[in-house]
């Protein structure tokens, strides 16, 4: 079975000539296939620009990047973000929109699948809804929930569309320890039970329990790769 | 559960092909549905870019009125006119200001088989005494051969035997009000003297033709009547002639036949011809269509200015939103969709209430002006055409801002 992500020889840059500055260095990185790996590091490491590059946001410079089995180096744009539909994202900030429900939020990741019907779209949306508890909140909108119950929708939205990959940046960063803790158990046991792999961008020591393996980069390196023991001890 | 066991399945493959997106139309709707649900949202800028572009819908209604109403009312003394054919003095720029060309052309025509006959018309403009205040005004004298029946006003019939007699004229009741109130006292004592020049005239009834730019009220009379009023026309020059033909006669080939029979001094006009040739002195000698025509054109850039200023807030305050659908696969052209969707539900919500608005202005303008400002299912039409280009383009520049809903910045 091969590999939704699979990295190798990664190298980026920003900027032009004098200005160029390199964030990625020859990156290696597997994820294996229901595996949760965290990407830690000092802000600057490049970990958010790997991310990036894997969520196919950003076009490939140099070395190869394979994501559910799609060479990503001189993929095209519509490739690209076609791709994007069998992965989930999950950001700092919930990005839910406030004019719609919570369960239409969901509904969103749905609506690019053309054999979907609307309602079927939404009874989706409210079971995934409840399997992150929030079958009751399915009618609101986003400003009449708490932050971790946002960041829970986010949660099912990513997941809705059965992705064989999760991608998260910090998705605790702005909630308290204990919704924190809860949003990153619910995405890990939803990711499992639908064997979705998930890279995880994370500073934030409270979760680290939740790995499978954790990779520690510094100046666009990985300077460590190991099971979650190893990594933190 | 076995749902849930296939979904696994398919997701172990790990390059599960993506699922087909739906079709054009399909997402077309989906992009309007979600534009809708953004506009609805939030009430009260929904309201206010449903107001600019009324506001922009009633600027062009009333400007392109504005700009109809005068070539529309220049033709009303020749579209009163019933008769086939005319001849005219080529030189003659417009009905108000004529050029005389001779009697015996009148005379000339009526060699020509399928005329049945010809009337010279007489055209003057003069001053009438308001019959109540005393003030004078100008009003166009048509003077005819009122027996002949071959112009054919409405309400002439009638007055034929009353015109008969020295000195009486008929009034057109449709004239503007600073003549007096002509017409009420005439329904109230029968005939009565008025003065127009320099003679006392009698009013003995009343006809219908309506103001126009050259004139403001006017008065047919016979052209004995005519001639004793405007002492300085030679009866031998006429203005016009209208020619009635014979029954069953063809318009095009009578036409021809006068065409060739008449020397070049005159000119055959159907009368659909006179009245181009009329309004084509309005709409050429005259700024009026340029004026109003660049006034449509502001209305529509300020409606414009409106509707993107509204669209483009509506992005900019949701970059980040935007951003993360683009992230789940929404493409640019799909977001470009729900923005086009909103400035076309704008142009339907303005345009609906901008129509009906400008439908009563133009009721409220015409009774104070007597210009001719009617709603026409076309001008509708095209008025529509125009918001919904407006509202199409503040859309098209206000998608640019969408670039900047970048999801790689989302981290």
């Amino acid at each position: 079975m091969m590999n939704p992500v699979e990295i190798s020889d990664l190298t980026y840059a920003y900027g032009e000539g004098v200005l160029r500055r390199e964030v990625l260095r020859d990156v290696d990185l597997r994820v294996a296939p229901g595996e949760i790996v965290l990407l830690t590091g000092p802000s600057g490491s490049g970990k958010t620009t790997l991310l990036t590059l894997a969520g196919a946001l950003r076009a490939v410079q140099q070395g190869s990047c394979r994501v559910l089995g799609r060479e990503l180096a001189g993929a095209r744009e519509a490739d690209r973000v076609a791709l994007r539909r069998n992965i989930g994202f999950i950001f700092q900030n919930h990005n839910l929109l406030g004019f719609l429900s919570a369960r239409q939020n969901v509904a969103m990741a749905l609506e690019l699948d053309g054999g979907t019907t609307d309602r079927g779209r939404l009874e989706r949306a409210g079971e995934m809804l409840a399997s992150v508890g929030l079958a009751e909140h399915a009618e609101k909108r986003p400003g009449q929930l708490s932050g971790g119950q946002r960041q829970r929708v986010a949660v099912a939205r990513a997941l809705v569309g059965s992705p064989g990959l999760v991608l998260a940046d910090e998705p605790t960063a702005a909630l308290d320890k204990a919704s924190g803790q809860e949003v990153v158990h619910l995405l890990r046991d939803l990711a499992r039970s639908r064997g979705a792999a998930i890279l995880l961008v994370t500073h934030d020591p409270r979760i680290l329990d939740v790995a499978d393996r954790i990779v520690a980069m510094e100046d666009g390196r990985v300077v460590a790769d190991g099971a979650a023991r190893a990594v933190v001890g | 559960m076995n749902a849930i066991t296939d979904l696994r399945g398919r997701v172990r493959d790990g390059a599960r092909e993506a699922a087909r997106p739906p079709g054009l139309l399909a997402a077309s709707g989906l992009a309007l549905r979600l534009a809708w649900r953004q506009l609805w949202s939030e009430k009260a800028r929904l309201a206010s870019a449903i107001a600019g572009v009324m506001f922009a819908c009633v600027l062009v209604f009333m400007q392109l009125g504005f700009r109809a109403a005068p070539f529309e009312s220049a033709t009303t003394l020749i579209g009163a006119m019933r008769a086939d054919l005319f001849l005219m003095n080529p030189m003659t720029l417009a009905s108000f200001r004529p050029e005389p060309m001779a009697r015996v052309r009148v005379s000339q025509a009526l060699g020509v088989e399928a005329v049945q006959a010809a009337v010279p018309v007489y055209l003057a403009q003069s001053s009438f005494r308001n019959p109540e205040t005393g003030r004078r005004r100008t009003i166009q004298l048509v003077g005819f051969d009122v027996e002949a029946g071959v112009l054919d006003l409405p309400g002439l019939a009638p007055l034929r035997d009353a015109l008969k007699q020295p000195d009486s004229f008929a009034f057109d009741s449709r004239s503007r009000p600073e003549f007096g109130p002509v017409t009420q006292m005439f329904q109230e004592r029968g005939a009565y003297p008025v003065q127009i020049g320099n003679r006392e005239m009698r009013v003995v009834g009343t006809i219908e033709m309506g103001t126009s730019f050259g004139a403001d009220g006017n008065a047919v009379l016979p052209e004995v009547n005519f001639q004793r009023v405007v002492r300085e026309q030679p009866a031998v020059m006429v203005d016009l002639a209208a020619i009635r033909l014979k029954p069953g006669a063809d318009l095009l080939q009578a036409q021809a036949a006068l065409r060739a029979v008449l020397p070049p001094d005159v000119a055959v006009l159907t009368q659909a011809q006179l009245r181009a040739h009329e309004r084509r002195y309005w709409e050429e000698g005259t700024p009026i269509g340029f004026i109003f025509t660049f006034g449509s054109l502001m209305g529509l850039i300020v409606g414009m200015v409106i509707v993107y200023q509204i669209l483009f807030s509506d992005i900019a305050g949701h970059l980040k939103e935007y951003a993360t659908l683009k992230a789940m696969g929404y493409s640019n052209g799909h977001l470009s969709r729900v923005v086009l969707g909103a400035a076309v539900v704008l142009a339907f919500l303005g345009f609906v209430p901008g129509v009906v608005a400008s439908a009563v202005l133009y009721g409220v303008v015409a009774d104070a002006t007597f210009l001719p400002l009617h709603m026409t299912g076309g001008r509708a039409l095209a008025v529509f055409g125009m918001i919904f280009a407006m509202c199409a383009a503040a859309g098209l520049l206000a998608m640019r801002k969408l670039r900047d809903a970048n999801p790689a910045d989302m981290f």
